[in-house]
């Protein structure tokens, strides 16, 4: 198998508790990854160390041949190689607010890949456009709907070119009509041979795209498989997962 | 004149205060001669007692006891600044101002003066060696005289300027002319000879031209309405003059010579009508005088904005330096830092503008206007690096966490992202704090330079009044600083728009 994204046995502790206890996950070329799980599983931390944000105590990531080892962060010069081979959308966005939405596509190419600004201004525009988001390159982010701002963040980490996507909670801004246009702009990403790790807990969204899926609970890999796992769950925190499904078109089922 | 030491300055003597104590108590009607002078002055005119600091002594000090005993009452010394005699007696803190009061035809007009009591001789001091060079003004020319700000001697200085091409230098005291002169930063000072007689006694390597400039004579100054308690007094001086009462305080002082002796015959003889002055004639309007001052405070509030926006400029440079430094530096280069700003802020910017120009004086000697620039500019760049710090502090983590996941160095992610949104954070503070400056900016007359404040005190001196003055300083100052608020406001309210 031709693993884009390698997480051995990841254990990463917080001052006040062990997040991740040994979380073992693999991306290949292609394919779009549902990471799921409650509040507080893991997901966004596992996100965070795979790109160098956050220290880990134990275990390896390998991303495309650039492995990250326990211990602080490396200084940023050491990051080159990781910081071309993945891109990361945060869950707000965090589009650069002093920049329109184009410059905020274009300053990485630029400032990083030292293309030229015309050459970084059309890829950007052809970006922008694919996402369907062309006709807001002029806008600030405080003047974009929460979808447009995803799009526009997707269309940034784009720019870079990252074989490997990371994303974290894309669908939390997003209408059910965006959440669709999204997946399938998502969809797009993956048959381009990119691979997609999407951290997200919203059950129908990753059903209806993701090719794989893997529960996180209480810092470990609760269980792991296609899409129809989640219409057959076996272990009990997929079921808690989807008793609190977001609501399509009902009242989100009661528990106690 | 002012008499005020440098380090009488920076310390309140127990004089000082119980002067002050005194003065607050209002007597009207108990026998008592509130006589208000500056005991920043000094000997021989008036100085805090050194075995009782509490007490004052000097000869305008024995000159005010004689007038008090002539009147039957109690003398009773009220400290005030030098530079606020005039008004402080026009407004009737005490009954008669005289430390070294000199008679102008300013103060004629807008007070009532006594006869003069004592006549000095302006004299030019300078270096030894250059004894006989500098014997009169015409010699200066393209030289630096330095003098005691809102003086006779500098309106001689000023009213000659054009016609001997020299440099008149005003100083807030009379001590720091006499140090100067000594350094090089002067060439000669044009004072009291009372003045010169005692420096060239503390500083070494000076000497007097024997040649007398002008003369000049000292009175008391009373309010314009109290002219029946000057009358009274003209009296009383006349006779201590025919008894020999002041003789004998002048030579316990070691300030009488001979041509006391004949002075003392003119004013007897009734002579003393034309006060001493620097030709200049009689007072004119404070409407009419505006008018000629009109220039020199433009002069002087271009030095104030070209003072302040260097000041501010070198400000933010450093400041930018600091704060970024005190986010990613070690923790040498923050402690270091963090020193700095705490020296500079916990300090008052006057002491700071003092060790500058004249602290560091054998060290560096610094131009009066670098000085001030560099003084206002350390100064402010404390206070600019943590407005800086806390815009930088402020931008949100996750701004700064994209920008290292798209592969920008630390260096790049200051430059284009964190520095753009801090700016716009800081952008309010920093133009309070760039009119903050406009006005602090008239503290660097202590070194010398004359910007709008000190000009502006310089004219009300010379006409008696701070009223037109006032008002078209304030006028000015609010030219400058109100056009800058609303720029600030207009690019805080386009950023906040846009972003």
């Amino acid at each position: 198998m031709n693993a884009l994204l390698r997480i051995e046995e990841l254990r990463l502790s917080r001052p006040s508790r062990e997040v991740l206890r040994g979380v073992s996950l693999s991306v290949t070329r292609g394919e779009f990854c549902a990471l799921m799980g409650l509040s507080g599983s893991g997901k966004t931390t596992a996100l965070r160390a795979t790109v160098a944000l956050d220290s880990f105590q134990a275990g390896r990531i390998e991303v495309d041949g650039f492995v990250l080892e326990p211990g602080p962060v490396p200084p940023e010069s050491r990051l080159k190689p990781l910081r071309r081979r993945v891109g990361m959308v945060f869950q707000a966005h965090a589009l650069f607010e002093h920049l329109t939405a184009l410059q905020n596509v274009v300053l990485a190419p630029v400032q990083v890949l030292r293309h030229t600004a015309d050459q970084a201004e059309a890829r950007a525009r052809q970006l922008l456009d694919s996402l369907g988001v062309g006709g807001r390159a002029g806008a600030f982010p405080r003047e974009l709907s929460g979808g447009e701002a995803q799009r526009v963040a997707i269309a940034r980490a784009l720019a870079m070119d990252p074989p490997l996507l990371l994303m974290d909670e894309p669908t939390a801004a997003l209408d059910p009509a965006r959440r669709g246009s999204l997946g399938d702009a998502l969809k797009m990403l993956t048959s381009e041979g990119r691979g997609l790790l999407v951290a997200t807990h919203d059950t129908d969204f990753a059903r209806d795209f993701a090719d794989r899926i893997v529960i996180l609970a209480e810092g470990v890999v609760a269980e792991e498989g296609p899409p129809e796992l989640l219409e057959n769950p076996s272990h009990p925190a997929t079921r808690a997962l989807l008793q609190h499904r977001s609501p399509r078109g009902g009242a989100p089922p009661l528990s106690f | 004149m002012t008499r005020a030491s440098g380090s009488a300055l920076l310390l309140v003597s127990p004089a000082v205060l119980a002067g002050s104590f005194l003065g607050a108590a209002p007597a009207p009607t108990s026998p008592v001669l509130r006589w208000g002078g500056d005991a920043e002055g000094g000997a021989p005119f008036v100085e805090a007692d050194p075995s009782d600091p509490a007490r004052v002594r000097g000869f305008d000090v024995e000159v005010a006891e004689a007038i008090a005993r002539g009147l039957g009452r109690e003398p009773r010394f009220v400290q005030v600044a030098f530079s606020s005699i005039d008004a402080s007696v026009a407004r009737g803190d005490f009954d008669i101002g005289m430390s070294g009061v000199e008679d102008t035809p300013a103060r004629r007009e807008m007070l009532a003066a006594t006869v003069p009591y004592f006549e000095f001789r302006e004299v030019l001091t300078v270096r030894a060696g250059d004894r006989g060079r500098y014997a009169r003004l015409d010699h200066l020319r393209g030289r630096r005289v330095g003098t005691l700000a809102a003086t006779i001697a500098y309106e001689i200085l000023l009213a000659g300027r054009g016609r001997y091409g020299y440099l008149p230098v005003s100083y807030d005291d009379d001590v720091h002319p006499y140090t100067d002169l000594a350094e090089g930063r002067l060439d000669a000072v044009l004072l009291d000879n009372i003045i010169a007689e005692r420096s060239v006694k503390r500083v070494a390597g000076l000497a007097i031209e024997p040649a007398a400039i002008a003369t000049g004579r000292y009175v008391g100054i009373l309010s314009r309405d109290n002219t029946a308690l000057r009358d009274r007094i003209n009296g009383i001086l006349e006779d201590r003059m025919r008894d020999g009462t002041l003789e004998r305080i002048y030579r316990k002082w070691g300030i009488w010579d001979d041509s006391q002796a004949e002075f003392f015959r003119n004013v007897l003889a009734g002579a003393s009508a034309a006060p001493a002055s620097s030709g200049a004639p009689a007072a004119p309007s404070p409407w009419a005088a505006a008018v000629r001052y009109i220039p020199s405070l433009l002069r002087a509030a271009l030095i104030t904005l070209a003072l302040s926006c260097a000041a501010m400029a070198l400000a933010v440079l450093l400041g930018i330096g600091i704060a970024a430094g005190r986010i990613y530096g070690g923790l040498l280069v923050r402690s270091a830092l963090t020193g700095y700003v705490e020296l500079v802020r916990g300090t008052p910017v006057l002491l700071q503008l003092f060790v500058l120009y004249y602290g560091l004086s054998a060290v560096v000697r610094l131009p009066a206007f670098a000085a001030a620039l560099l003084g206002l500019g350390l100064n402010y760049a404390a206070y600019e690096s943590e407005i800086y710090r806390g815009a930088l502090e402020a931008v949100s983590r996750v701004q700064l966490e994209a920008a290292r996941t798209l592969g920008l160095t630390e260096w790049l992610i200051l430059r284009l992202v964190r520095g753009p949104q801090a700016f716009r954070l800081a952008l309010a503070p920093m133009t309070n704090d760039f009119v903050a400056l406009l006005k602090d900016s008239s503290l660097v007359s202590v070194i010398t330079v004359v910007e709008l404040t000190k000009q502006t005190a310089i004219f009300a001196t010379n006409i008696g009044s701070w009223v037109v003055p006032g008002a078209l300083c304030a006028a000015i100052y609010l030219a400058m600083s109100l056009p800058l608020s609303r720029l600030a406001r207009r690019l805080e309210h386009r950023w906040s728009a846009t972003s």
